[in-house]
């Protein structure tokens, strides 16, 4: 048995990062994942850890510093939010590309402007396509899970790439919830020493990293990560299988909660998932089949499960806290409809963006998607995909 | 969700309501329960009206969205009264605890008419004669205890100690003054509706 603990999201992701003591943490402070760096400080200032703390003067020196540390064959983490990590963007494609395995945990804030310290999707959706593996969590347990099993996924040979774990700004970060801890010994074991392959400082073998990549080999090189973040959807499973096997708690791709027999689907991520399974609950009371789709890894994208999990249902709702402005849907909705396109499923399913900026996302919310949901099932029709749900001004979820 | 209380604060930012939530909740967790606490963060300055939340349960609990109809609410100033909608989805059968001297004629226009139960308690006294200080967290805290009976006093005041051991570890001389608010807080508390 794990220890009882009552802790907030950023309290346990700083936990998380005391028991994996990493060789280098780089951080500067950004609302709302401040917490996590000055948590981890004084555990650096106490002697719990024994790591490195560089107080960066920036975020795109935290995540340079990290790829320095990485390179030079250590293990390193950092922790984010919203512009922080808009400001290291530049160097998150590095650190990817250079196949360094950093972990860091992403505290999703809306991105200015204007300026919002609150919880959206928009800082995370702005590193979708650096090659960084993107898990999400539902709440403080997820993050601190997530972070126990994010260097074993990372640092595995067929991957070497770095990975992210999202939790909602404020909603679970700042939040004090029970948890269950495990044993500093027992994660001292599962994540284990980091011995890479190659790195700067063996000298029995000098390599670069870096270096100028054109036309001869670039592509060739873009090809080897999409291999690797191929490669990564297997490892997480496999590090889960293990992780399960310590903690009894049980992870995949993503949580299907009462979705086998379900007639309407929400997919959704990070905290929304909670406050949906209680809707669920409460429909499945009155006799209607409603089930939810709960994505964790975002990256890479399981396709192939997410059409073959969404299979029987009749009708969709995806759910994106992140407007890409494109006018036509967030990022969540248009890569499940490509994945249902691409597997030969057509079931009619809606967009809908939500929660930015920190909008409430309540039961009531949740409710209104699978009674439109219901009208689609009805109907058989799906007048506008393109939806809104709970923006002012905006009438009928902007039917 | 029968078996899940629901508590919303109001207070001024320095006032400590946002602590006071963390603190039931410990108290909480400590005799068994699955707790959340948290606070509606805005723009964090002296005074502002300021809202924190606190839900308990006996089973996990799942729902991630600010509390708009509580079984209970606290008021930590009454001067918020005025100008923030307390009882706004206030359960008829739940109450509201307000700090504060004025008489159940002057709060009940306040209260636009909430027909639930309404309790007064004067934090103020409490707090000075306690903590010759006023600190109006401590009190409504034992105040929402003892009103919602989410567990003993006797069990409350067992864990508090040991909170305000740990809380107060470097300056342990006002453990006992916090120990007393919370003592004369449960004496204090009158129901007026």
């Amino acid at each position: 048995m794990g220890i009882r603990e009552r802790l907030s999201g950023n309290e346990a992701s700083a936990i998380a990062m005391k028991q994996i003591n990493p060789d280098v943490v780089a951080a500067f402070p950004i609302t709302p994942s401040t917490e996590i760096p000055q948590y981890f400080s004084s555990f650096v200032s106490n002697g719990k850890v024994d790591t490195e703390f560089v107080a960066v003067e920036s975020e795109h020196s935290a995540m340079s510093a990290c790829i320095g540390a990485e390179a030079a064959g250590s293990r390193a983490m950092t922790a984010t939010s919203s512009n922080g990590l808009a400001y290291m963007w530049e160097m998150v494609h590095i650190a990817s590309s250079s196949r360094l395995p950093i972990v860091m945990p992403l505290v999703n804030r809306a991105i200015s402007g204007p300026l919002n310290i609150h919880n959206d999707h928009s800082d995370a959706m702005g590193i979708r396509d650096a090659g960084w593996i993107m898990l999400f969590s539902e709440n403080n347990q997820e993050a601190y899970d997530n972070l126990i099993m994010a260097h074993r996924i990372a640092e595995h040979k067929d991957v070497m790439l770095p990975l992210t774990v999202c939790q909602d700004g404020f909603i679970t970060s700042h939040s004090i919830e029970n948890i269950e801890l495990i044993e500093d010994e027992k994660v001292k074991e599962f994540v284990g020493q980091y011995h890479p392959e190659h790195y700067l400082l063996n000298s029995k073998e000098p390599i670069a990293v870096g270096p100028m990549d054109l036309q001869a080999y670039l592509f060739e090189h873009k090809y080897a990560e999409h291999q690797a973040m191929k490669n990564a959807k297997k490892v997480i499973l496999e590090v889960a299988k293990e992780f399960e096997k310590m903690t009894g708690r049980s992870y995949g791709l993503f949580e299907e909660y009462k979705l086998d027999d379900c007639d309407v689907a929400i997919v959704c991520m990070n905290s929304t998932a909670g406050t949906t399974k209680v809707v669920v609950d409460e429909l499945r009371e009155k006799g209607i089949k409603a089930g939810l789709l709960k994505l964790r890894v975002f990256r890479p994208f399981p396709q192939e499960e997410i059409a073959k999990a969404l299979s029987k249902v009749k009708a969709v709702a995806v759910l994106d806290k992140a407007e890409s402005l494109s006018s036509c849907g967030g990022p969540l909705f248009t890569e499940v409809t490509s994945a249902m396109y691409v597997n030969n499923l057509n079931v009619p399913t809606a967009g809908y963006i939500y929660g930015i900026g920190g909008r409430d996302t309540t039961t009531k919310d949740i409710s209104s998607v699978y009674e439109d949901l219901l009208e689609v099932v009805k109907t058989g029709k799906i007048n506008n995909p393109y939806r809104y749900l709970g923006v002012k001004g905006v009438k009928n979820n902007g039917i | 969700m029968d078996n899940m209380i629901e508590i919303r604060w109001h207070g001024r930012g320095g006032q400590g309501a946002k602590t006071a939530s963390l603190l039931l909740a410990d108290a909480a967790f400590n005799t068994g329960k699955y707790i959340q606490g948290f606070p509606e963060y805005g723009p964090e300055r002296m005074g502002a009206p300021i809202t924190a939340y606190n839900r308990i349960s006996t089973s996990p609990i799942r729902i991630h969205s600010n509390i708009y109809e509580p079984d209970f609410v606290v008021v930590v100033d009454d001067s918020l009264l005025e100008s923030v909608n307390v009882t706004s989805g206030l359960k008829q059968t739940g109450a509201i605890i307000i700090n504060t001297t004025k008489d159940a004629n002057l709060l009940k226009p306040l209260l636009k008419d909430y027909k639930g139960k309404v309790y007064a308690i004067d934090a103020r006294k409490v707090s000075e004669e306690a903590l010759g200080k006023y600190f109006p967290n401590t009190p409504m805290l034992a105040a929402i205890v003892k009103v919602s009976k989410i567990m003993t006093e006797e069990e409350f005041l067992n864990d508090m100690k040991g909170s305000f051991k740990h809380k107060f570890a470097k300056k342990p001389e006002v453990i006992e003054g916090n120990m007393k608010a919370l003592e004369l807080a449960m004496q204090a508390i009158i129901e007026i509706q």
